[in-house]
């Protein structure tokens, strides 16, 4: 079984701890599969990841350059070797939102059904309340501290830990996050109210 | 021919310990065959198939301890289809019937059902140790029964299965004489347990030295079970999220002052970044941590809590680390001896670790033996500094999320940075490719890599001559396991006689056709050749031209197998 032996070419194969390519020009290999591949059915095909798949094109090429080699984009199955146990995982986090995602029930009175939103997602109350203008299709205005969101249509309020509504704005961020429960958006008449304590 | 009486052989070889140590005993002379067999203790099977439950206990009737692994390693990335095999049941009603007195049983990507289990905790009244690791097809009532019935049950270590949760409080099912746990780990388990069971268990056992929780047990029942096993060495945290101005919050952080024992840290499946700090004392005895799992904590936060971790020997961690936090753990953890980097997501997140991190890694820690490393991209210049820093790696492991993908400086595979581990690494021996490969690292895994035991190959090699290089090459060589190369039939057959010298071949998504496989399975009748056919079309005889899209053969005394579902034909 000494055939291989007789193949080498010491000096192609001498290992240098060196870069790569300073030393005489080595024998380049070609980096992509031969031809052999191209005579396969294309069912067989259409599952192997192959070296020139990219997700528009599902034509083999038979250009060999070295440089039009893409490495596969294509979702492979088993590929990459992740344990299932621990790509389910990740999954399941990721459907969680990393395991601490804060999702509150918001309702509006007069709409048809409440909404859900994470509150992980927004980093400050701007952003929030964007957000909740969007998905129900109202405006809160201008925040003031004396004021509240007086003057506005709609304003946001929120039950806290304790069981009470607060108006959206008054606390920290942080704050506001780790305490918010759920969501109401109320009418500017009744906001009133809130603002003037 | 012995000099001493059998007794004193047999005292002997009660210090000879080792699976291999003790087969080479075996091999000696009828008389010490004898003695051996006696005397052995520990079997370790590493196929299930490859020997069947009758011969094994004829050869041992004092087995106490044993090891079985089932589906082959392609089967943790869907590989293998479902219902392949790997069941536990016939080996334990063998078991049970003989008068085998069963004390330990470690499995490892078995089929286990409930049925099994029960049989099991009724069998065998000294059992004392359950490991089950990748396994699937029990449920929460299968635990109920080791929890009921094994009554000096020390070690319950349940790692990485798909269990089944049938709400059934298995963990109140250990009664209040169980005092004897030394180990327990339900960290896998999706389900909500009895915390006031848990509480009392934790209470009673004063051996507890390894603790693994799940999600549902939150942040203040920890501090309770924390009260009372102060003794505990390995802890896996469930839940780590808290408000930090709490009570609860300030007396965990008072209770785990008092944990100085604990050297090994796992878990926090569900955390709150904010919480971290409070595990800082304790960072500077830990030699493990397992952060693999903590998909809530940030690169920085790691970062910080790696900066306190001195003593670490082995780290297991995900790419949001980044090439800069490794660089932190290269300064930090002088001691570190195994590494293992996890995607953070399945197709890599942009600001995960590089070719940079690893080659940090390997400058700052030179006792580096053992890495699993995935990562974005990898350069031959990297690879070649890595196995110039670390010759002593014994495992090897590096996947490039891309497949194929080549040094991205030079657009170079990869076969001499490879080429160079292999050459540098003498005693390595556990290897995983990936990038992109030509036939040549395989002629260098050939000539330089004579320790290695087990090699994984995907989409990679030019020709048959890939494949021929290691099986030449590789005199030690256990396991093969190849996916999508361009292998076929010339390098199947050329040496059918090296595969009795090795476990098992793995080839899919390969070049091999079924008369190829044919043609083995007629010539070796010691192994299995096993083909799946998965195609929905019945009827479809195999011909011998059709290639074959998944092939497992395997060394085995036991013959065809008989429980292999209909997609399996062993030829």
């Amino acid at each position: 079984m000494g055939s291989y032996e007789s193949e080498l070419n010491l000096k192609a194969t001498e290992l240098r701890l060196g870069l790569p390519g300073s030393d005489e020009p080595e024998k380049r290999s070609c980096s992509v599969r031969s031809n052999k591949r191209s005579s396969r059915e294309s069912s067989v095909e259409e599952s192997r990841c192959k070296s020139n798949v990219n997700s528009d094109d599902s034509t083999t090429t038979s250009d060999h350059d070295q440089e039009s080699v893409q490495p596969a984009k294509v979702q492979v199955v088993g590929w990459p070797p992740i344990r299932s146990y621990r790509k389910n995982s990740l999954q399941q986090k990721k459907v969680e939102g990393d395991g601490s995602g804060i999702y509150v029930k918001v309702s509006m009175a007069g709409a048809p059904y409440l909404r859900k939103i994470d509150l992980k997602v927004y980093k400050s109350y701007p952003e929030l309340l964007m957000a909740l203008q969007t998905l129900f299709k109202c405006t809160f205005g201008e925040y003031s501290e004396r004021e509240g969101y007086n003057g506005s249509e709609y304003a946001p309020t929120y039950e806290d830990k304790d069981g009470d509504w607060m108006l959206v704005g008054d606390v920290p961020w942080n704050m506001f996050v780790s305490s918010c429960k759920r969501l109401r958006i109320i009418k500017g008449s009744e906001a009133k109210g809130l603002g003037c304590l | 021919m012995n000099y001493f009486p059998d007794e004193v052989i047999e005292h002997i070889f009660d210090y000879v310990v080792s699976h291999r140590d003790r087969n080479a005993l075996s091999l000696v002379c009828k008389s010490w065959y004898r003695i051996e067999r006696f005397t052995r203790q520990r079997v370790f099977i590493g196929n299930c198939y490859s020997i069947t439950p009758e011969r094994l206990i004829q050869r041992f009737p004092g087995l106490k301890s044993l090891t079985l692994k089932g589906k082959p390693h392609f089967a943790d990335f869907s590989l293998v289809p479902y219902d392949w095999g790997g069941f536990l049941c016939p080996w334990i009603e063998a078991l049970a019937k003989s008068r085998v007195g069963l004390e330990e049983l470690r499995l490892k990507r078995m089929v286990v059902s409930d049925e099994s289990l029960e049989l099991l905790s009724r069998s065998f009244t000294h059992f004392k140790s359950l490991v089950l690791v990748s396994c699937e097809g029990f449920t929460t009532d299968g635990l109920a029964a080791i929890a009921a019935n094994c009554r000096f049950l020390r070690e319950l270590d349940l790692q990485e299965n798909e269990v089944e949760d049938h709400k059934g409080q298995w963990l109140s099912c250990f009664p209040d004489s169980c005092t004897s746990l030394v180990s327990l780990n339900f960290a896998c388990l999706k389900g909500e347990v009895s915390l006031g069971a848990l509480e009392r268990l934790v209470a009673r056992s004063p051996n507890l030295k390894s603790l693994k929780l799940n999600r549902s047990v939150p942040l203040d029942a920890l501090q309770r079970i924390m009260m009372r096993a102060p003794q505990l060495a390995d802890l896996g945290i469930g839940s780590f999220v808290h408000d930090p101005d709490s009570e609860a919050y300030i007396r965990l952080k008072n209770t785990i002052l008092k944990c100085k024992s604990i050297t090994s840290l796992s878990g926090f499946l569900e955390v709150a970044p904010h919480c971290l700090a409070a595990i800082y004392p304790i960072c500077p005895n830990l030699t493990s941590l397992n952060l693999s799992y903590a998909a809530g904590i940030q690169g920085s936060e790691l970062i910080k809590l790696i900066r306190h971790c001195g003593k670490l020997q082995r780290l297991w961690i995900m790419d949001c680390i980044g090439d800069k936090g490794l660089g932190v753990v290269a300064m930090t953890c002088k001691d570190l001896q195994e590494l293992r980097v996890f995607p953070s997501a399945p197709y890599g997140n942009p600001a995960a670790v590089t070719e940079k991190g690893l080659v940090a890694i390997s400058m700052g820690c030179p006792k580096l033996h053992s890495l699993l490393y995935f990562c974005h991209q990898m350069t031959n210049a990297a690879l070649i500094t890595v196995a110039k820093n670390c010759p002593n790696f014994i495992r090897f492991r590096l996947c490039i999320l891309e497949a194929l993908k080549p040094d991205p400086d030079t657009l170079e595979p990869l076969d001499e940075g490879f080429g160079a581990i292999v050459q540098s690494c003498r005693r390595l021996r556990r290897l995983s490719l990936s990038g992109q490969l030509t036939d040549q690292v395989f002629l260098y895994i050939g000539m330089y890599a004579e320790q290695l035991e087990m090699l994984s190959i995907a989409f990679a090699g030019e020709s048959d001559k890939g494949m021929l290089y290691v099986l030449n090459g590789c005199k030690k060589l256990r396991k093969l396991e190849i996916r999508d190369c361009p292998f076929g039939n010339m390098a199947l057959l050329t040496d059918v006689g090296k595969y009795e010298t090795m476990r098992s071949l793995w080839m899919s998504s390969c070049e091999v056709t079924v008369g190829a496989c044919k043609l083995l399975a007629k010539k070796m009748p010691r192994l299995n050749v096993e083909i799946f056919n998965e195609n929905e079309q019945e009827d479809c005889s195999l011909e011998d031209g059709q290639r074959v899209e998944k092939m497992y053969l395997y060394r085995t005394l036991a013959g065809k197998r008989k429980d292999a579902p209909e997609y399996v034909w062993t030829l």
